[in-house]
């Protein structure tokens, strides 16, 4: 049994998301391989050689590759698959892309965002934004998988010594083009991987409002996040949405400030470590997940707060 | 040129569902659906490339029991030009439903199929890419902007970190995200007008599309839930919490 892990990066840098897949990796039990497809991701492959548990890393590296459309993306993997049972990608936007459309070639149903491994062949996922959490099997001869990176323990990023094998890049389908990228320059962690996360929602009233969350977010070495509520109203950018429909974290300490705490949020955090909730209407929803609550007016509670950690 | 929409009925997203006792699924028995909240604003996007001239009609299509009829008739209300229904009491899985709609798209021919990212009841993120896979058509997904002009779409893509861009050569699969638009409030008359127009129905074996599950379902259990907490008095009851009790900061 042969497992492909499909890498996530930027060309430059192996993604902190492909050491959570492959810890998924690991519980399935058979060799791992990792998948870097990218154009001049020499620097991706050889990172990726060093992570713990790798047997092998493939390097498609060429031009129709370079910006991870889903076409060639998809085609390549393709042209990889016979030798695999699993193959694995991380329930990012980039593996969310990709995956059912591997699936779907291969004639086998896909296993979104799973969250435990039970048996090689049988998986939890959560549904109705984490109301519920289903177990499933799948009898295909291919399992097709993206992973909730936030629900296993990355491996270690040193300690592998893979050898790496470069395969023919596809060549482009011409059907999709790459016109532009637009990405959001910020200076704090990752959202999806930070440590902590400090969220607003709308009770903070405007985006100049939202600042007063940075020296706490500073402090805690934490990094922003949002309510749809916020990001709706424009107080924050559409990639900060913690939530079933945008990012899904799980950090150690998790700050809501001014959410009420709707189900559809509360999918994207229920699993912090400590949930703190800030909310000055003590029925908020967020009270009823949260570890510490305080009630009170948050435009004078965060600035205390910060002053007092 | 035609577009097809594909939408789904759903669970209503207000509803917080219970997993059964049996844990053999959730409780929908009696709880409000309603259309899923993505493929409302896939039907509202059709309609404004219908109003823009660039769409001369929009389809929307939806597959599972009788009562997908009223989803439909909410998509005829808030633009849609006329329906299909694939009636089938079997479970769907998204592969099954991207194989009804390839055979619908082969029947009407759409040089645009607009889906919601995903459903809110699976959660799966599937249908799309998947359709566009057997179709071998090009995918957007999570868009965010669409521009549609000749024989190419234009779309801004919602991904991790921030917004890109790619061109798709027509015909394409979008998938809708949630900044995409805002769909419009359907009013009594669009409504009263949607009733006049028509559903056509079909089935899996009309389409000649075997629909068996490929995942099976072994159990539907209720997630860990959280110990009740504590409200504290004030800030620096807090801080104390945190630093010597929950030791995260």
């Amino acid at each position: 049994m042969s497992i492909l892990v499909i890498a996530e990066h930027d060309n430059a840098q192996l993604k902190g998301a492909t050491y959570n897949v492959l810890a998924a990796a690991e519980k399935l039990g058979g060799d791992v391989h990792v998948l870097v497809m990218g154009q001049n991701a020499q620097a991706v492959a050889d990172q990726a050689a060093k992570a713990q548990g790798v047997a092998k890393v493939l390097l498609a590296d060429g031009a129709s590759l370079a910006e991870g459309l889903a076409e060639n993306a998809a085609a390549q993997v393709l042209a990889l698959a016979a030798d695999y049972s699993h193959i694995l990608f991380a329930a990012t936007a980039s593996g969310k892309n990709v995956a059912p459309r591997v699936a779907a070639k291969l004639d086998v149903g896909q296993i979104s965002d799973i969250v435990s491994v039970d048996a090689p062949d049988t998986f939890k996922r959560p549904i109705y934004a984490g109301n519920a959490i289903a177990t499933v099997q799948s009898a295909n001869s291919v399992k097709v998988i993206t992973v909730r990176t936030t629900a296993f323990d990355g491996v270690a990023a040193e300690g592998g010594q893979a050898a790496v094998e470069s395969v023919t890049a596809v060549e482009d389908s011409g059907l999709s083009s790459f016109v532009g990228r637009e990405l959001a320059k910020s200076d704090r962690p990752e959202l999806a991987g930070a440590n902590a996360v400090v969220s607003g929602g709308r009770g903070m009233g405007s985006a100049e409002n939202f600042k007063i969350l940075e020296p706490l977010a500073d402090k805690l070495g934490a990094a922003l996040g949002a309510s749809r509520a916020a990001v709706d109203s424009g107080y924050a950018p559409n990639d900060w949405q913690v939530g079933q429909t945008g990012k899904i974290v799980a950090p150690q300490l998790y700050v809501a400030v001014g959410i009420s705490g709707a189900i559809q949020h509360l999918a994207g955090m229920k699993d912090s470590k400590v949930i703190v909730a800030i909310n000055k209407d003590a029925e908020a929803p967020i009270f009823g997940v949260a570890d510490y609550g305080l009630v009170a007016d948050l435009f004078k509670a965060v600035p205390e707060l910060t002053d007092a950690l | 040129m035609k577009v097809l929409v594909p939408v789904k009925r759903v669970v209503d997203y207000n509803v917080k569902v219970r997993v059964k006792s049996d844990e053999s699924g959730v409780d929908i028995a009696n709880v409000k659906m309603s259309m899923n909240p993505f493929d409302e604003i896939a039907v509202e996007e059709a309609t404004r490339l219908k109003e823009q001239g660039a769409a001369t009609e929009v389809i929307a299509v939806s597959c599972g029991v009788q009562q997908c009829q009223e989803t439909l008739r909410t998509a005829m209300a808030i633009g849609a030009d006329r329906s299909v229904l694939v009636q089938t009491d079997a479970e769907l899985q998204p592969l099954a439903v991207a194989k009804l709609l390839k055979a619908v798209v082969e029947k009407e021919g759409p040089q645009l199929v607009i889906l919601g990212k995903q459903a809110i009841d699976d959660d799966a993120n599937q249908t799309g890419q998947m359709l566009a896979a057997l179709l071998n058509w090009p995918q957007a997904t999570f868009a965010s902007k669409v521009e549609v002009s000749g024989d190419a779409a234009k779309v801004t893509r919602e991904i991790d970190g921030g917004l890109e861009t790619i061109s798709l050569k027509l015909p394409a699969i979008v998938t809708t995200d949630l900044r995409l638009n805002e769909p419009r409030y359907v009013t009594l008359p669009n409504i009263m007008k949607a009733k006049k127009k028509t559903i056509d129905t079909l089935t899996p074996e009309d389409l000649g599309v075997d629909v068996a599950p490929r995942l099976k379902t072994l159990k539907v259990t209720e997630p860990p839930v959280r110990s009740a907490g504590v409200v504290v008095a004030d800030v620096p009851a807090l801080v104390d919490k945190l630093k010597n009790e929950a030791k995260v900061v």
